[in-house]
């Protein structure tokens, strides 16, 4: 008995490993196909096999979507945006968590209530259309920025760690004269770093992967983050359809600009990734789900 | 005489007391409150705003006139929205996504960490765990992008290798029948290593001592799993059901209006796919503030009585 008990559960364990195995693989093979793509000579990809490890390198497509502007100027709104965006939310979070942490604070229970309830409920696209066109936010950056300043489900995280921290702390803070603000910035956060870590990737990754907002709200071409111009360049069949390309005669397939262009969209969030991942698993447990 | 002056006098210094500590403590406090402020502005700003913008529903929103001065109509946005057509369709639409995606979506993380558990050597684990994490860093944009340039039916990938072993090309981004599951994999591909996180901790922190107790009595793999592991993480899996729930009719608005074109219209139009063509492209303001109202009222309601459903069977809930 125990001895097919033992044969069923290594037989299971094989097959877990399998299963789990290739579940990874399918995970990020059809990224790792579209990166090893972009560096595949247009030529061979034209002919289109399914290429993960490459025979030859060239550089080909990154040379031409580099040579036109539009792709530079994109990655650099995005960068920005990511960078002063995920700032912004960091510190609009904590600075609206911490006094929420405050058990005899008053009107606490009331503000809870509040934020809680625009989880459950929403005016809709186009209410939230309509204030940023009224605040004259239309076609500027603050209008990616400023919208999704705090995420309430994050700030609930937020504000439960906080609470979770020994009173000593802020207390004998306050003895030696400290105001609150001091004891946020000064004894607080740098205790907070796991989680503040993991905000960071959270927040990090919404504002660059985010495409919705700037088609909304940008008209200005020149504005559009990284996103809008590779779904542009992936809906149109011609790849970068601006003049100046077409003027030098570059004539490049489209795909590997496409493959290209993924790449770039992606990379850079999947570098920060490994550095904040020790942080992260970590952070993610410390707030829990419970409101 | 006395007496009451003394009374009075009493009751006066009381009241100037409790009023004296209660501004006292403001005053104490008040480095707090200065914090709330930024948020607070935010919150009225972004979110309550728009709440209060929902009024145009009800009204002949003309931007020139604005709020105020604009024809009330009263429910005549909603009744128009019931009577046409597209409103069965949407419906369906949303309703169908929705419950697919509860159904094959949102068991997948809980299963994933399951057999993730069942793994003992580390290394392995980890590594699974962060390339299943990946998709979860990609766009929609970028997943749409390379959905794409492996389905399209002029060069994709699955199609060039259908076609040179002399087999018939498939259109999965046109065809409507394979639009649903499209979405379904799609947002699996995306999101179900990433849900695992979650779970995986409640599993953490299960303890241990069940675990050898039923050793002690013998159970094998599976009744551990069955008796331990899953009622443990149960009040994890209820929360996230009910979150779920939540965003039950949110189905994946920009996915959708990523891959719908055209010819899958028919299947893969939602109320918010609708909301955003109709009415930021077409201008039809005030009537699709009252789609986004309709849509915004149901999931309000999905909320509050899953709530009550999981309360009803003794869990806690999100409040």
């Amino acid at each position: 008995m125990a001895l097919i008990r033992s044969l069923v559960s290594r037989l299971f364990d094989i097959f877990n490993y399998i299963l789990l195995g290739t579940i990874s693989l399918t995970a990020v093979l059809p990224f790792v196909y579209v990166i090893v793509a972009s560096f595949t000579p247009p030529e061979i990809l034209a002919k289109n096999q399914f290429i993960l490890i490459p025979k030859e390198i060239s550089f080909e497509a990154y040379e031409y979507i580099f040579s036109t502007s539009t792709i530079t100027r994109a990655l650099l709104v995005s960068i920005s945006i990511t960078i002063i965006g995920t700032f912004f939310n960091i510190i609009m979070t904590v600075l609206m968590a911490y006094p929420l942490a405050y058990k005899p604070l008053k009107g606490r229970k009331i503000l809870l209530f509040m934020i809680t309830f625009t989880m459950m409920f929403s005016g809709g696209i186009i209410p939230s259309y309509m204030v940023i066109q009224k605040l004259g936010l239309m076609n500027s950056y603050a209008a990616l920025i400023l919208p999704s300043s705090i995420s309430a489900f994050n700030l609930i995280i937020f504000k439960n760690f906080f609470q979770g921290l020994p009173n000593e702390l802020s207390e004998s803070a306050k003895i030696d004269g400290c105001n609150d603000l001091f004891i946020l910035f000064r004894i607080i956060l740098p205790i907070s770093l796991p989680l503040i870590a993991t905000f960071v990737i959270m927040y990090g990754v919404a504002h660059w992967n985010s495409w919705f907002g700037a088609v909304l709200y940008m008209n200005d071409s020149k504005k559009w983050p990284i996103q809008v111009v590779l779904r542009q360049i992936i809906t149109s069949a011609s790849g970068i359809g601006d003049s100046e390309s077409t003027e030098m005669g570059i004539i490049v397939p489209p795909q590997s600009v496409r493959m290209c262009t993924i790449t770039i969209a992606t990379v850079p969030i999947l570098c920060i990734y490994p550095f904040l991942q020790k942080y992260f698993t970590k952070g993610l447990m410390i707030g829990s789900v419970k409101g | 005489m006395i007496v009451i002056k003394m009374r009075e006098v009493l009751r006066e210094t009381n009241y100037t007391r409790i009023s004296n500590s209660y501004c006292k403590s403001i005053y104490k406090e008040r480095w707090m409150y200065i914090m709330l402020i930024p948020g607070i502005i935010y919150f009225l700003l972004f979110k309550y705003g728009p709440m209060f913008g929902l009024v145009m529903a009800f009204e002949n929103y003309q931007p020139y006139l604005g709020f105020i001065n604009s024809e009330w109509v009263g429910f005549e946005h909603f009744i128009r929205f019931f009577n046409e057509p597209a409103f069965w369709l949407l419906f369906k639409n949303t309703l169908i996504l929705a419950i697919l995606n509860v159904v094959f979506f949102f068991p997948t993380p809980i299963l994933l960490s399951l057999l993730l558990n069942e793994i003992h050597i580390t290394w392995f684990k980890r590594l699974s765990q962060t390339l299943i994490y990946i998709p979860h860093f990609l766009s929609w944009v970028v997943i749409a992008a390379i959905t794409y340039t492996f389905m399209t039916v002029d060069g994709g990938i699955v199609n060039n290798y259908l076609t040179s072993n002399g087999l018939e090309s498939i259109s999965v981004l046109t065809n409507p029948t394979a639009f649903r599951p499209m979405i379904l994999i799609q947002v699996i591909w995306k999101e179900a290593g990433w849900g695992t996180i979650i779970f995986l901790a409640a599993i953490t922190g299960i303890d241990p001592e069940l675990y050898s107790a039923a050793d002690v009595d013998g159970a094998g793999r599976l009744r551990k799993l069955w008796h331990i592991t899953l009622p443990g993480i149960r009040s994890t899996i209820i929360i996230m059901l009910i979150l779920r729930m939540g965003a039950f009719l949110n189905t994946g608005f920009e996915q959708l209006l990523l891959m719908v074109n055209a010819l899958n219209r028919e299947v893969g139009e939602v109320f918010d796919t609708y909301v955003y063509t109709v009415g930021v492209q077409q201008g039809q303001f005030s009537y699709t503030a009252a789609v986004g109202f309709f849509k915004s009222f149901v999931s309000l309601l999905l909320i509050i009585s899953t709530n009550n459903l999981a309360k009803m069977f003794g869990e806690e809930g999100i409040y």
